[in-house]
């Protein structure tokens, strides 16, 4: 895989880019509105974009799964191979009784059984997530067991 | 007729007017800044029809636009990303504020202003327009290229530079002895060498103090916090856009974008009634005296931003066409040359600074992007 370039572009955002094969170098920035643009700079003028798309959120997902090949999702449809195994995203809902404290005090896996693998804040993904990490209102939590446990932490952490 | 029903009429008529020029300056896509100077004009004393019953709200709208304008500046930026641009681009940028300052400083000298204009006239020359500079790289795709994070590093540079030379300029303004002058620049500069490593350390968590779910109390909150900090500020002669740009570096993360987008509308009012002010507090008659000036100043500050962006991208390892984009990019000068020279205030000849400066935004906020543009026709772009 070739190695992807960070470069911070203070005011606008962030852009990741690599060098293609081909001679190309191809990027995306990393709007801070969510806003994303794609550009490609040919070989003969490597300074410059030749070609910017600019996508929506929306575009970037449709984009990016049209691509395929993520490593996260394919370890993902992986996992799902597993007999009676369910991996879902549940978010931590305003009000949610898990807002308010760390993972630890949810006490999901003795209660439930389930594991939370992972948890997703706006861009950021903390994976492995420990018991002292503190969940607040927004996150997704990417949990794996079996699908009763998983209904189970879905009405345990619902508002109310 | 009624006070209020004047009152009213009057705002209703400049701010639809505004509406309209803002409409025309998008149909050619260029900067509305000029033609909100060019109406402020209109209205001023001197002036075609002067406006007399807003003239107050006008003046408060017209502050509160400046500690907009810097509010948002900031929040643009992280601490962080401030002091990693800053040592990396501080040779170019060193070379940069002594190409474009030098011009309006001297230009200042020879028309025999006296020191105290002079060093303002060279605050108007030497910072370039974020705002114009941001959209010309939109506008034009250039986000991708390789000199834009020179480009940007720059701008940073040159925001930051302004940062300090603000309360030196207030005061230069407030006309005090030189160790009164000296005392409020030791101060300014403490305070801005404290809030930056304040902000450096523990801006996650002022974010995290101001940020909540709700649009309106975090709107509420980051303008409040602003307003005071800025109130403070001026109360030490730091100077109010300072406080607020300071405000703005402090929070960063979710804070910063939401705060961004909720006050960005704002911005965009009050901004407009700034510059209109600006425009208002200038008399028309004063500009053909300084039209010559102004172009003067015009050519030989285009020649020098050009050569420091030039140079910049050189040390960033870009090739030749890249530079000359860089240089041609920071040409124009916008918003921050207003807000310089309208600290100038109550400071002798500061008519005539007014004027010239007006004259000299107008001509480069215009001139700067349709230079970009010219530069940028040679390269081979496909169109999607």
């Amino acid at each position: 895989m070739p190695e992807i370039a960070e470069t911070e572009l203070p005011g606008l955002g962030v852009r990741l880019e690599f060098n293609s094969e081909e001679g190309h170098r191809i990027g995306v920035i990393h709007h801070r509105t969510g806003r994303r643009e794609l550009f490609v700079c040919t070989p003969s003028d490597p300074d410059s974009a030749a070609l910017t798309l600019k996508l929506s959120d929306d575009e970037s997902h449709a984009l990016a799964d049209a691509l395929g090949g993520s490593s996260v999702v394919e370890s993902v449809s992986a996992l799902q191979q597993i007999k009676g195994l369910v991996i879902d995203w549940l978010s931590v809902d305003d009000g949610s009784p898990y807002a308010a404290g760390t993972i630890g005090d949810a006490q999901v896996r003795t209660r439930t059984g389930v594991s939370i693998v992972a948890v997703i804040r706006g861009d950021e993904t903390h994976p492995a997530p420990g018991p002292e990490f503190a969940l607040e209102t927004g996150d997704l939590l990417v949990v794996v067991g079996t699908g009763g446990g998983v209904e189970s932490v879905r009405t345990l952490m619902a508002p109310g | 007729m009624d006070h209020l029903v004047l009152l009213l009429l009057e705002l209703g008529a400049v701010v639809l007017g505004l509406g309209v020029l803002a409409r025309l300056a998008g149909r050619f896509a260029i900067s509305p800044i000029p033609f909100y100077l060019i109406a402020g004009l209109a209205f001023g004393e001197g002036g075609i029809a002067p406006i007399v019953t807003s003239e107050e709200f006008i003046e408060i709208g017209a502050e509160l636009g400046v500690i907009f304008l810097l509010l948002l500046l900031g929040l643009e930026y992280s601490a962080r990303e401030l002091i990693t641009s800053m040592r990396s681009i501080a040779p170019a940028g060193s070379l940069d504020l002594v190409l474009n300052f030098a011009p309006g400083l001297i230009a200042g000298l020879l028309l025999g202003w006296g020191l105290e204009i002079a060093l303002f006239l060279g605050g108007v020359t030497y910072i370039s327009s974020s705002g114009v500079v941001a959209k010309l790289i939109n506008d034009l795709e250039w986000s991708g290229n390789r000199e834009t994070p020179v480009i940007l590093s720059v701008l940073v540079f040159e925001d930051l530079v302004m940062a300090a030379m603000l309360p030196i300029l207030a005061a230069v303004a407030l006309g005090s002895g030189p160790g009164q002058a000296v005392l409020s620049i030791v101060i300014a500069l403490v305070v801005i060498g404290v809030a930056l490593t304040f902000a450096y350390r523990h801006g996650d968590r002022i974010g995290r103090l101001v940020f909540h779910a709700s649009d309106e109390v975090t709107l509420l909150s980051v303008f409040g916090l602003a307003l005071v900090v800025a109130g403070l500020a001026e109360a030490v002669n730091v100077s109010a856009a300072v406080g607020a740009f300071l405000v703005g570096i402090a929070l960063s993360g979710e804070a910063a974008s939401k705060a961004h987008s909720l006050l960005t509308p704002l911005r965009d009012l009050f901004a407009a009634v700034f510059f209109v002010f600006f425009g208002l507090s200038t008399d028309p008659r004063e500009i053909p005296g300084v039209l010559v000036v102004a172009v003067l100043l015009g050519i030989v500050t285009t020649g020098t931003k050009v050569i420091a962006g030039y140079v910049a991208a050189k040390r960033g390892g870009i090739a030749k066409a890249g530079r000359l984009r860089t240089g041609f990019a920071l040409v124009a000068r916008g918003e921050f040359s207003i807000i310089i020279a309208g600290l100038a205030g109550g400071l002798s000849g500061s008519g005539e600074l007014a004027a010239l400066a007006a004259a000299y935004v107008l001509l480069m906020a215009v001139a700067g992007p349709i230079a970009a543009k010219f530069v940028d026709s040679g390269r081979q772009k496909l169109s999607v």
